[in-house]
């Protein structure tokens, strides 16, 4: 499913009109000397699961991270939903947008973390109900109930009053899920989320995220190092290394027929473990 | 013991004093070091340097010094104060020093990622601070602020030499009046003690209170 080039610049389309749900042009990123984003070209369309696979230090984690500007990027354009990320254009040169506008675009973009981030003092329910009252302004009492559906579907009904630290990491990193898409985001973004977790308990979080791709009603994209999640779920895999995008393509002929010799190597990792 | 039971009046008169001027100093002190410990986090490169020459000036100073330098330095500076006005002023500055280290300290060691989970959410700096942040800074803050708090009350006991009529200026003046010094100041110091001990007991509960699902 190669995405076909528009030739209408994005900004000149109105946000929520057509266009890829994500667009990312030519994005550069240096930490420093480190050059870690050396041109990333990728269109993500409304509704499409992509999986990014790579070698750790390709730089899948920081594209990610720039997609709902956790990090700056020092060239290039992210749009979601047809708005630049993190910048204002003026006369042709980019100037950092305001906060507010940050934010209200982050809102749309929800995050899962390698590492939950779940807020510690507020119970399961508060997590996820916290972001719609907060930033969206909807009322508790409607929040709540949404959140109660939201920890039934990922498989927690009953651990709504729990705390962060009473539950198990797998039940955080589905209380972190639920949390992200309370905000009912446009897009979700996946960041290693299975991999601070014990072996016995990635599959209850790998079975949440196949239901909700499977469902298709957000936009997803999954930073991973599981191929059998990749190969099952996504619409898409992307292949990076070294700060590109190597390969992409469906995951059969990805994942199933890799072209260069780096994503060969990458996976044989996989094959032997 | 008699002299005590005679004078117990201006001894709770002067202890009103010294309760009012720490309560100032507490308030004061710990809305500096709100501020001051943020700014030092997150404020923008020449408020981070003024702020930290601010907190490394005052924490290398001596109190006494700090507050002789504005009961005599504001007046030669044709500014009237009185001593209690000085006392207030020099101890808040000291304690806000303080606190905003204890701020910047507690907020700093709040994982970053509980930061990135907010701002992924959409939260603007302030809900991120007053929703997120301060309140996992908060078990962390509390014990050296009650700390700070303690030393603030020790410490007011100082402003007897710009003559503020505090708990331990009727100490001293009664025991001068009557040559019975001893069980006045075996009183004055049970004083002190009773409202530390009040202040630390009161910390302990915060603590218990927000000591969230994870048993102290």
């Amino acid at each position: 499913m190669a995405t076909a080039r528009t030739t209408t610049s994005p900004r000149e389309v109105a946000a929520g009109s057509s266009g890829p749900m994500v667009r990312i042009e030519n994005v550069h990123k240096r930490f420093g000397a480190l050059e870690v984003l050396k041109g990333v070209n990728l269109d993500v369309q409304s509704g499409e699961v992509v999986c990014i696979i790579g070698p750790s230090g390709s730089g899948k984690t920081t594209l990610l991270r720039c997609i709902n500007f956790l990090e700056t990027y020092d060239e290039g354009r992210i749009y979601v939903d047809n708005e630049l990320v993190g910048y204002a254009e003026r006369n042709g040169r980019l100037v950092p947008a305001r906060e507010k506008e940050i934010a209200r675009i982050r809102a749309e973009t929800a995050m899962v973390f390698q590492q939950f981030n779940l807020f510690p003092h507020m119970t399961a329910l508060r997590n996820v109900a916290f972001g719609p009252v907060k930033v969206r302004g909807v009322p508790k009492e409607q929040a709540e109930q949404r959140a109660r559906e939201l920890l039934a579907r990922v498989g927690l009904a009953e651990k709504a009053d729990a705390y962060p630290g009473q539950l198990s990491g797998g039940q955080q990193q589905r209380v972190a899920i639920a949390r992200a898409l309370a905000m009912e985001p446009k897009v979700m973004l996946f960041d290693e989320v299975t991999s601070a977790l014990d072996p016995e308990l990635v599959g209850e979080v790998l079975a949440v995220m196949q239901d909700l791709a499977a469902s298709h009603g957000v936009t997803m994209i999954v930073v991973t190092h599981e191929m059998m999640f990749a190969r099952e779920a996504a619409d898409r895999v992307v292949f990076m290394d070294g700060g590109v995008v190597v390969e992409h393509g469906p995951p059969d002929q990805v994942i199933g027929a890799p072209r260069s010799e780096r994503l060969r190597t990458f996976l044989r990792r996989f094959t032997t473990a | 013991m008699q002299t005590v039971i005679d004078n117990f009046g201006l001894l709770m008169r002067g202890l009103a004093v010294t309760l009012q001027l720490s309560a100032l100093i507490i308030v004061i002190g710990t809305t500096i070091g709100v501020f001051g410990g943020l700014g030092l986090l997150y404020g923008p490169a020449i408020v981070r340097a003024i702020l930290r020459g601010y907190v490394d000036i005052v924490r290398g100073t001596p109190l006494l010094v700090i507050i002789f330098l504005i009961f005599y330095g504001l007046p030669a500076l044709n500014v009237d104060i009185s001593g209690f006005g000085a006392a207030v002023i020099a101890f808040s500055l000291f304690a806000g020093a303080h606190v905003s280290e204890i701020i910047r300290g507690a907020v700093a060691a709040v994982p970053k990622g509980q930061t990135d989970a907010a701002k992924a959410l959409g939260l603007t700096f302030w809900p991120r601070i007053g929703s997120i942040i301060l309140p996992q800074a908060l078990p962390i803050i509390l014990p050296p602020w009650v700390n700070t708090a303690v030393e603030m009350v020790k410490g007011s006991s100082l402003v007897v030499l710009v003559s503020v009529s505090d708990l331990m200026f009727a100490t001293v003046k009664v025991a001068e009046r009557t040559g019975d010094p001893m069980p006045l100041y075996i009183t004055a110091a049970a004083i002190y003690i009773v409202v530390n001990l009040a202040i630390s007991r009161f910390g302990v509960w915060l603590e218990r209170r927000i000591s969230y699902g994870v048993p102290v």
